[in-house]
C-alpha cells in the first residue's frame, strides 16, 4: 500500500546501494570449489573482494580478467580464455563463474560466445563447469545480480530428470526424489539463517538442496588444509540433480525467476516464500513442510512457536506506535518492515536499493528507491534506524538507536550468524530490538509533564 | 596523444625514481606498471590509488563519476582521521544508469557538482574519472572547468580511470592533479623557516598526530601534510614551505621532485616507523631547514630531542625484550613499510624470517639486505597456500600484512596483525614503535592459542 517514489536527484550521497556483479559473486560463493572471476579492471574484483573480507571476516576467493583500456577497446576474448586457464592451472577449482562489469558490458563483450570458441579450443577443460552471467554495474543492484546469477546457475547445471534417469538406476533416483526439496536462497539471508532453515526442513524428514549455500563456504569453519577456492558450498552434483526433487522453495521473491528457470527446465513445481521472519511467516513454513511431508510438526518447533508468541507478548509495549527508518535491499526491507509492523510499529522511512513488486506492497506510506541522504532526511523524528554499517555516521547524527542489517556489516563480530529467521530467530530479534526501545526510554524529570509556555499570545513586556 | 596518456607517461618518465635510473630509454617507456595477469591478479585499480591519496583530504567532496561499483561498494571504508571536517567521508557518486552510458553522462555530472555545491558549500569539489565514464568519452575536465566558472570555486578533475593501471599509478596521477589544480593557487597567512611538508602521510589511525607533537616540540610547523588530515587550503599553499619529507617509498615522488624543480624546496626521503627512522626524520627535517636559513640551533634542539625520546621508549620497549627476543616474523606488506618495519622490529630482537618485496622499488631491496642481510628472505610473489604452509609449519610466529590476507594465518591458527591502511592501532613515530611492539606481544601471548591449537577430545 506504499507509494514507489524515486530519488530524482543526479548526485547519489551516501550510497545504500552496491553493484549487481558483486551480488552475483556472492552468490557464486556459495558453491563448492568454485572460483568467480569478474571480468572488468582489477579494481571491480579488488573493491569486491575487500568488501566481503570485511562483512565475513574470512579469505575471499575472487579473481579478474584485468582488462585495462587496450584489452577492453579490442574485446576481452583473450583475457577470459587467460584467466581460465590461469585459475584452472593454479587454484583448480571444479567450477569458474564469471559475471560481467559496467566496462564490458559498455564496450559490448560477446562473453558467452568467447567462451563456446574457447571450449572448443581446449578440449581439455571438458570436466570444468563455467558459468556466465551478465551483470552490468549501471543497472539495478547487488540483489538482482544474486538473483540473475542463481538463475544462470539452475539454467545452465540443472539437469532435467528425464535425463538423469537414462544414467542412473531409476527406481533410486525416483526414491530419492520423494524426500529431496530445492530451497532457492535469496541475498538477505545470512549463513546462520541458512543453517536454521536447513534444520527446519531435515527435522521433517526431508532433504534440501540449498543453492547458493554460504552457510557450507562462508561459515566460519576451519580447514585442514588451505584452498585457494571456495571450501564448501552447494556443489556441482547437487545443482545438477535438482531437477530430482519434490519441489522448490524460494525464499525472497527475487528468487522467483529463478524457482520459473527450474520449473520450466526441470518441471520441479515451486513456491515463493515471501519472508520467514515473523509469527504468521514461520506458520506458514512451518505447515507447508509439515503437509510436504505428511509428519507432524517436531516438538522442539511447537515449543520454540510458544516461546515466540511469548516473546511477542512481552515485547509489544516497546514497539507500539514506534517510528522506523529502513534502509535496505526489497527483500530484506520486506521481512524487517512486516515484523516491525506486525508487533506495532509505523515504518515512516523506508528506502531502497532496487525495483521490486513486493515495495508497492509494503506497510508504510511511501518506500523510495534512493541512497542514505534520503533517509536521513525522512529519519528526522524516528525512534530507530535499520540499515547496514555505512548507516553508523547517519546514526551518530541522528542520535537514535542503530540496528544493523544487511550487507556490509564491517563494524561489527558475527555477521555471518545474525539470525533473524524461523521461531527462534524471529524471537532474539524481537529481543533484540525491543532492547534497543528500552535502552532508550527517558527517564521523567520534573519538568516532564509541565505544559509548554506559549508562545506569541503574551509579549515578553507582558510577564513582567 | 591523449592528456592522459601523455600524462601517464610523464608520470612513468620520473627521473627521480630509482627503478628508472637503471632502465633503457625504451623501458622506461613501457612503464613500470607490471602487465597484470588475468586469473591471477591482486590489487586495487587507478582510480583507487587515486581516491586513498587524496581522500584524506577532509573539508573536500570527492565526487565519484561512474556507475555504483566504484563508490557504492568501497566508500568509507578507509581509516584516514581528520581533527575537523567529515565531508570526506561522505560518499558522493553520480551512480551513473544505462541512459546515461548511452547518451553520456556529462549533463549528469554537471548537476551533481551543483548539488553537491548547494547542500554541502565545500572549499572544493575532486571529480574522479572511472573506466566506463572514461569510455563513453565524457570530458571530466571540460565539465569542471564549466563548473568551476559557475559555481565560482575549485572543481577538480582527478583523471585516473580504473583501466589505466594499478595503485601505485593512480596514486601518482591524483599528485599531478594537485600540481596541475591545487598547489601554488592559494598563500598562506604567514611563514616560518620552520615550515615543513609531509607528503604521502595519510593520517591512518592518527599517526600524523603522533608525530605532530615532536615537530611542535620543535618548534616545525606541518604547514602542510599531503594528504592526511589536510584542509583544501593547506595544500592549496604547501609550495611555501622550506623543506619537504617524503614518507611512504615513492607514491607521491613526483609532487615532491615538482616541488623541489618548481619552488626550490628541497626534500628528503624518511619514514616515521622504527626508533632510528623516527629519529632520522627529526634530524633530516631539521638540517635541510638549517641549510634554508633556519637557526642554526634547531639541529642541537633537534639532537637533544631524539636523545631525550630515545631514552624514553628503550626503556618503555624494555619489559618486552625478553618476551619477543627471538619472535619470528612474516612480513607481508609492501613499499617503504617493508624495509622500514624490518629495521624497527628488529631494534626489539625480533627475527625476519621473510618479507614480501612485490610492491618496493631496487632501493627499498637494497635497504632490506642492509638490514637483514644478503641471504634476507626477499619474496616476490609469495602465494597464500605457501604462506600458509610457512605458518602450519611455525617457520614464523606471527604475519604481519594486509587485511585480506589475515585469514591465512588466523586459520592456520596462527597470530596476525594488521599493518595496513584499514588498521586500527597507530605505529608511527615513538609512541607508535610501543604500540606496535605491545600489540605484537598481545597477539603472541594470547591465552586463547593454546585452547585453538588443540584438537577436539574426541579427534
Amino acid at each position: 500500500m506504499a507509494t514507489l517514489i524515486t530519488s530524482r536527484k543526479a548526485c547519489t550521497v551516501n550510497p545504500l546501494k552496491m553493484s549487481q556483479p558483486i551480488g552475483a559473486v556472492l552468490a557464486f560463493l556459495g558453491l563448492d570449489q568454485c572460483m568467480p572471476a569478474l571480468h572488468g579492471s582489477q579494481g571491480c574484483t579488488a573493491f569486491g573482494l575487500v568488501l566481503f573480507v570485511r562483512h565475513f571476516r574470512e579469505n575471499i576467493p575472487l579473481q579478474t580478467t584485468a582488462m585495462n583500456e587496450t584489452t577492453t577497446i579490442l574485446g576481452g576474448m583473450d583475457n577470459i580464455e587467460q584467466a581460465i586457464l590461469n585459475i584452472w592451472n593454479r587454484a583448480k577449482p571444479k567450477i569458474i563463474c564469471i559475471a560481467s562489469t559496467g566496462l564490458t558490458e559498455t564496450k559490448g563483450d560477446d562473453v558467452d560466445g568467447y567462451l563456446k570458441l574457447i571450449r572448443k579450443k581446449h578440449p581439455e577443460l571438458a570436466d570444468l563447469a563455467i558459468v556466465y552471467v551478465s551483470t552490468p554495474d549501471y543497472k539495478d543492484a547487488f540483489q538482482d545480480g544474486w538473483a540473475r546469477a542463481v538463475t544462470r546457475l539452475v539454467e545452465q547445471l540443472v539437469v532435467p530428470a528425464s535425463e538423469l534417469h537414462h544414467k542412473k538406476n531409476v527406481l533410486g533416483a525416483a526414491l530419492s526424489g520423494l524426500l529431496q526439496v530445492n530451497v532457492l536462497a535469496g541475498s538477505h539471508l545470512t549463513p546462520g539463517d541458512l543453517d536454521e532453515i536447513r534444520d527446519v526442513i531435515e527435522a521433517f524428514g526431508l532433504d534440501p538442496i540449498i543453492l547458493p549455500d554460504l552457510s557450507g563456504s562462508l561459515d566460519g569453519h576451519i580447514p585442514e588444509e588451505f584452498m585457494p577456492t571456495t571450501m564448501g558450498g552447494t556443489t556441482l552434483d547437487d545443482i545438477r540433480r535438482m531437477g530430482l526433487s519434490r519441489m522448490t522453495i524460494a525464499i525472497g521473491e527475487h528468487m522467483r525467476p529463478a524457482a520459473l528457470a527450474l520449473q520450466d527446465k526441470a518441471g520441479v513445481p515451486f513456491e515463493v516464500l515471501d519472508r520467514l521472519t515473523g509469527l504468521a511467516a514461520c506458520d506458514r513454513f512451518i505447515a507447508m513442510l509439515a503437509e510436504l511431508s505428511g509428519n507432524p510438526v517436531p516438538n522442539k518447533y511447537r515449543r520454540q512457536r510458544g516461546q515466540l508468541v511469548d516473546a511477542m507478548l512481552d515485547g509489544h509495549f516497546f514497539f507500539g506506535g514506534k517510528k522506523i527508518a529502513i534502509g535496505a535491499e526489497p527483500d530484506l526491507l520486506w521481512s524487517i518492515g512486516n515484523l516491525l509492523a506486525e508487533m506495532g510499529c509505523e515504518i515512516s522511512a523506508a528506502v531502497t536499493t532496487t525495483h521490486s513488486p513486493l515495495l508497492e506492497k509494503l506497510p508504510a506510506a511511501e518506500v523510495m528507491i534512493g541512497d542514505l541522504e534520503d533517509l536521513e532526511q525522512q529519519a528526522q523524528d524516528c525512534d530507530l534506524l535499520i540499515t547496514h554499517s555505512h548507516g553508523r555516521q547517519m546514526a551518530e547524527r541522528l542520535d537514535i538507536p542503530f540496528l544493523r542489517m544487511g550487507m556490509p556489516l564491517f563494524d561489527r563480530l558475527g555477521a555471518a550468524h545474525r539470525l533473524s529467521v524461523g521461531y527462534r530467530g524471529t524471537r532474539d530479534l524481537v529481543f533484540e530490538i525491543g532492547n534497543l526501545f528500552m535502552a532508550d526510554a527517558h527517564e521523567p524529570d520534573p519538568d516532564s509533564w509541565v505544559p509548554p509556555k506559549e508562545e506569541s499570545a503574551t509579549t515578553p513586556a507582558a510577564s513582567h | 596523444m591523449s592528456a592522459l596518456s601523455s600524462k601517464i607517461q610523464e608520470v612513468f618518465d620520473e627521473p627521480a625514481c630509482g627503478k628508472n635510473h637503471g632502465k633503457s630509454e625504451k623501458e622506461r617507456k613501457k612503464g613500470c606498471t607490471k602487465q597484470l595477469v588475468p586469473g591471477a591478479a591482486a590489487g586495487g585499480c587507478a582510480f583507487d590509488g587515486a581516491k586513498i591519496a587524496l581522500q584524506p583530504i577532509t573539508d573536500v567532496a570527492h565526487l565519484v563519476h561512474g556507475p555504483i561499483a566504484c563508490e557504492g561498494n568501497s566508500w568509507d571504508n578507509r581509516g584516514a582521521k581528520s581533527s575537523g571536517s567529515k565531508l570526506y567521508r561522505t560518499g558522493f557518486t553520480t551512480d551513473v544508469s544505462e541512459l546515461d552510458v548511452i547518451y553520456g553522462g556529462e549533463k549528469r555530472l554537471y548537476k551533481a557538482i551543483r548539488e553537491v555545491v548547494e547542500k554541502y558549500d565545500p572549499p572544493a569539489v575532486f571529480v574522479y574519472q572511472t573506466c566506463v565514464t572514461a569510455l563513453i568519452g565524457d570530458d571530466i575536465e571540460a565539465v569542471c572547468k564549466a563548473a568551476s566558472a559557475k559555481f565560482g570555486k575549485p572543481v577538480i578533475p582527478i583523471d585516473a580511470p580504473g583501466f589505466v593501471g594499478n595503485k601505485n599509478l593512480g596514486n601518482k596521477l591524483a599528485g599531478e592533479a594537485l600540481l596541475d589544480y591545487v598547489i601554488g593557487t592559494q598563500e598562506p597567512e604567514y611563514t616560518t623557516p620552520y615550515d615543513i611538508n609531509i607528503i604521502g602521510e595519510y593520517n591512518l589511525a592518527g599517526e600524523l598526530w603522533q608525530v605532530k607533537p615532536l615537530f611542535d616540540k620543535l618548534g616545525i610547523r606541518v604547514l602542510s601534510c599531503i594528504s592526511g588530515d589536510a584542509k583544501y587550503r593547506e595544500v592549496a599553499w604547501s609550495h611555501r614551505a622550506r623543506a619537504t619529507m617524503m614518507v611512504c617509498s615513492k607514491a607521491m615522488i613526483n609532487i615532491t621532485r615538482k616541488l623541489e624543480e618548481r619552488y626550490g624546496i628541497p626534500y628528503f626521503e624518511g619514514s616515521f616507523y622504527g626508533i632510528s627512522d623516527m629519529s632520522d626524520s627529526l634530524r633530516q627535517t631539521s638540517k635541510l631547514l638549517v641549510d634554508r636559513g633556519a637557526p642554526a640551533d634547531l639541529l642541537e634542539r633537534t639532537e637533544a630531542l631524539i636523545a631525550e625520546e630515545e631514552a624514553k621508549v628503550w626503556q618503555r620497549l624494555e619489559p618486552y625484550k625478553a618476551r619477543l627476543a627471538g619472535k619470528k616474523v612474516l612480513l607481508i606488506t609492501g613499499g617503504v613499510k617493508s624495509w622500514s618495519v624490518v629495521s624497527a622490529l628488529q631494534e626489539v630482537g625480533i627475527e625476519i624470517v621473510g618479507t614480501s618485496v612485490k610492491k618496493s622499488t631496487a632501493e627499498d631491496k637494497e635497504r632490506i639486505k642492509e638490514l637483514m642481510g644478503q641471504d634476507a628472505h626477499m619474496l616476490d610473489d609469495m602465494t597464500p597456500r605457501e604462506m600458509y604452509k610457512m605458518l602450519k609449519e611455525a617457520k614464523a610466529d606471527i604475519m604481519l600484512s594486509g587485511g585480506r590476507s589475515q585469514f591465512v594465518a588466523l586459520k592456520a591458527k596462527m597470530p596476525w596483525l594488521d599493518i595496513n591502511q584499514e588498521r586500527h592501532h597507530a605505529y608511527a613515530g615513538y609512541d607508535g614503535m610501543v604500540a606496535l611492539v605491545k600489540e605484537i606481544d598481545k597477539a603472541l601471548y594470547n591465552p586463547m592459542w593454546e585452547q585453538v591449537r588443540k584438537p577436539a577430545p574426541w579427534e
